[in-house]
């Protein structure tokens, strides 16, 4: 009997990779992507590694697949972005071995900076795009792709979203597929990409397209389900699952082929049904298509455009109402916040104190944006608080940035930062930019990078010294700081700013919630010596709240025994204690 | 069967919402669990979906469809109570946290939270960390909260207790279903 588990959409992805005898695959962590790496490096037949961005990663995949074996590239959305130089002429060269690039969107922006749809990146770069729609499909469709990508010669994105990506199903397991290596024939008009050879790949692109649009409708990928004729919709992924929850009885083309879209399949299915819905999450990209063929459908001017679809909101517009029963009771918020025993607030609360503006990146440090710190400004994508800073000293000359700093993760700072490093050493720069080094990839959920000295399968590697590397680009003054020192943190900030030179401060203190960490003490508040005067409230820890006399009280379960709350007690009413 | 677990990230709720998936999943049920992964999970509001039956479509569960809610703290019983269907079931662990709205004073936590509950929907609760406290370990207050879910959700004592133990780390195999059978007999 065939063995079925329970498995996370990104397990069944990895699963997926590993049946269709992938041998290679290359990432960087990124919600909803990281667990696919997680989950694939647990195979020994898969070679997995962290890359320090996406731009390499796929570059690793593409190598591999041409020197002649199955490989992945995994990343989030914005992830591509910076995957896109590569991704745009492999589209040109094609491949040898298959290569699937697994991007995965998050309509809703659960974790993410914005809500981009890569069904539009993959129409621009004319790559072939597959979706899922559970688990059992994530799988399957997965080992499509690699047969799709050998048989039309081209790399093939595999769409993934927050809710597919980050929910469970039922998946039917079977055995690895181990596929020859294939023989690698050097060929410059395909794999070198200078103008005689794009210009004749450019035309090969576009007629592999042509054909796989008119091929597509026989892929088992795709999925017509006639049942009543009157309301037919045409969906795809998470979005088939609403479907079939608020209109069981409705007809359902459900598309796996994205791009290009199967023209026939669909005109065929507008044919069979009396009213066309096209219910697609985020951009119109199935419905715009269908609409310049001539067709009429209903979209958009229903749907929105923002956020996560569900079942309720089909509901609203075609019966008019939803199944809620009862009303929504007022609640105070409860946004997310830096742990207790974070180093980040300590650095933050430094800021705050000094009244210093952070140009500030991607990471669990974006939360230094909110209340009680207030203290990042900015937040665009990877790498850019350096960058950011340098354009304000550029822009408005040295002074404006006396109270402006960078600050930025150890693997942000690896992943795109160090090259705005490079940019403020070599363009003369005298702003300060602080590496929050907390030893790891912390927000994605702890993953290892190339200055911890961990490779993604848990071997002992090389781990880059951070100072250093800054040092040989050239930054004049890199001073390493406990990111618990208070007292020095804030003189060596007040003295950078202040400078007129390059300052690199790596504060320095692992994240609370890394593995193999042991918190022997815990902070205490004696209620008696408590002035109720606030202070240590202002550094945003959850383990501290007050009691009803106004006293601060500090919850031992939560509290890791940072000691920072008691930095910040001026009349000695916190103690660090070890632990009972 | 839709069932809704709600909390404050770092309680322990994916590990609640994934025990009953694996029940259902060994009872031969089609079952879909969805979780929250990323910076939600840092001390902010999260929730967990297990929903199962014959055949499952969506794998989250929507506002006004919940057969039962299961909530780790009172606050988020009372900012998920309205996914609950008519005549749904509320389970709520009798605990306080303060969000930080609350603590920094930009918002008040609402007073009487059970009382409010009970007005509309029928409500268990139980104080799973001073439960687990009492039985020797704070952090197994999930498995006292599990244990009386699982009264109200089916399945037997046995079905129950067999995934537990295959699903938790095999040291605290015994102070869970411990604190299970805790909060089942509740």
């Amino acid at each position: 009997m065939t063995e079925k588990r329970i498995m996370l959409g990104n397990d069944a992805i990895a699963r997926g990779a590993f049946e269709a005898g992938v041998k290679l695959s290359s990432a960087y962590p990124g919600t909803p992507s990281t667990e696919i790496s997680e989950f694939l490096a647990k195979y020994d037949e898969v070679y997995t590694e962290w890359a320090p961005n996406e731009k390499v990663a796929l570059e690793v995949a593409a190598g591999a697949s041409i020197a002649g074996v199955r490989s992945m590239a995994c990343m989030k959305h914005v992830g591509l972005n910076v995957a896109s130089d590569p991704l745009y002429t492999l589209a040109y060269t094609g491949v040898n071995g298959g290569l699937v690039i697994v991007v995965a969107d998050d309509p809703g922006i659960a974790s993410s900076q914005n809500e981009q749809d890569t069904r539009m990146i993959a129409r621009s770069a004319h790559l072939p795009l597959i979706e899922p729609s559970d688990s059992a499909e994530a799988k399957e469709f997965l080992k499509f792709a690699f047969d799709l990508s050998e048989s039309y010669d081209t790399p093939v994105i595999f769409r993934t979203t927050t809710k597919l990506s980050h929910s469970q199903s039922v998946v039917p397991l079977a055995e690895r597929k181990e596929p020859e290596d294939r023989t690698y024939e050097r060929c410059v008009p395909k794999y070198v990409m200078m103008p005689a050879s794009a210009i004749g790949r450019h035309v090969v692109v576009e007629k592999r397209e042509e054909k796989m649009a008119e091929d597509g409708s026989a892929f088992p990928i795709n999925r017509t389900e006639l049942r009543d004729r009157k309301i037919g919709f045409i969906t795809s992924g998470i979005a088939y699952q609403y479907v079939r929850e608020a209109a069981p009885e409705a007809s359902v083309l459900k598309l796996g082929l994205i791009n290009p879209l199967p023209k026939r399949l669909i005109e065929e299915f507008i044919a069979t049904v009396d009213e066309v819905y096209v219910f697609e999450e985020l951009e119109p990209v199935i419905e715009e298509q269908i609409r310049a063929w001539g067709y009429s459908v209903k979209g958009k001017e229903l749907f929105t455009k923002q956020g996560e679809y569900s079942a309720n909101m089909l509901r609203r517009v075609l019966y008019g109402e939803d199944l809620a029963a009862f009303s929504v009771a007022e609640a105070p918020k409860r946004p997310p916040i830096l742990c207790p025993g974070c180093p980040h607030r300590s650095v933050f609360s430094v800021l705050n104190s000094l009244k210093i503006h952070a140009a500030g990146d991607i990471g669990c440090y974006t939360l230094g944006a909110v209340a009680p710190l207030n203290v990042i400004d900015t937040t665009i994508c990877m790498g850019s608080s350096i960058s950011l800073l340098h354009g304000m000293e550029m822009a408005r000359g040295k002074e404006y940035i006396k109270n402006w700093v960078a600050t930025i993760g150890d693997s942000t700072f690896l992943h795109t930062g160090i090259n705005s490093l490079i940019n403020m050493v070599y363009n003369k720069a005298t702003g300060t930019v602080i590496i929050l080094d907390n030893r790891t990839t912390g927000m994605t959920g702890h993953q290892e990078h190339a200055a911890t000295g961990k490779t993604l399968k848990g071997e002992p590697t090389h781990a880059i010294d951070l100072a250093e590397l800054c040092r040989s680009v050239g930054v004049p003054r890199v001073i390493t700081v406990d990111a618990f020192d208070v007292e020095g943190l804030r003189r060596t900030v007040r003295e950078s700013v202040n400078g007129d030179t390059l300052t690199v401060i790596i504060a320095k203190a692992p994240c609370a919630l890394l593995k193999g960490q042991s918190f022997p003490d815990v902070c205490e508040c004696d209620t008696e010596s408590c002035k109720k005067c606030g202070a240590c409230l202002k550094i945003g820890c959850p383990a501290i709240t007050k009691n009803a006399d106004g006293t601060v009280k500090i919850d031992e379960t939560m509290c890791n025994g940072c000691g920072l709350c008691q930095s910040y007690c001026k009349f000695g009413a916190i103690k660090k204690l070890p632990r009972a | 069967m839709n069932i809704m677990i709600v909390g404050v990230g770092g309680q322990g709720t994916l590990l609640t919402s994934r025990i009953i998936g694996k029940t259902a999943l060994a009872a031969g049920l089609d079952v879909k669990i969805s979780e929250v992964h990323g910076m939600a999970q840092r001390g902010g509001s999260v929730v967990t979906f297990v929903r199962y039956g014959s055949e499952v479509f969506e794998p989250v569960v929507e506002e006004g469809t919940a057969d039962v809610l299961i909530a780790f703290e009172r606050l988020e019983a009372l900012r998920y109570a309205h996914y609950l269907k008519k005549g749904g079931t509320l389970i709520v662990n009798d605990t306080r946290i303060d969000p930080m709205t609350v603590v920094i004073g930009a918002a008040k936590y609402p007073e009487n939270i059970i009382d409010t509950l009970r007005a509309e929907h029928t409500v268990y609760t139980v104080d799973g960390g001073r439960i687990a406290a009492e039985i020797g370990n704070s952090r197994v207050l999930n498995s006292v909260v599990l244990g009386l879910a699982a009264r109200h959700i089916g399945f037997t004592e046995e079905e129950w207790l067999a995934v537990l133990r295959d699903t938790v780390p095999q040291k605290t195999v015994e102070i869970n279903t411990l604190a299970f059978l805790r909060g089942y007999n509740s």
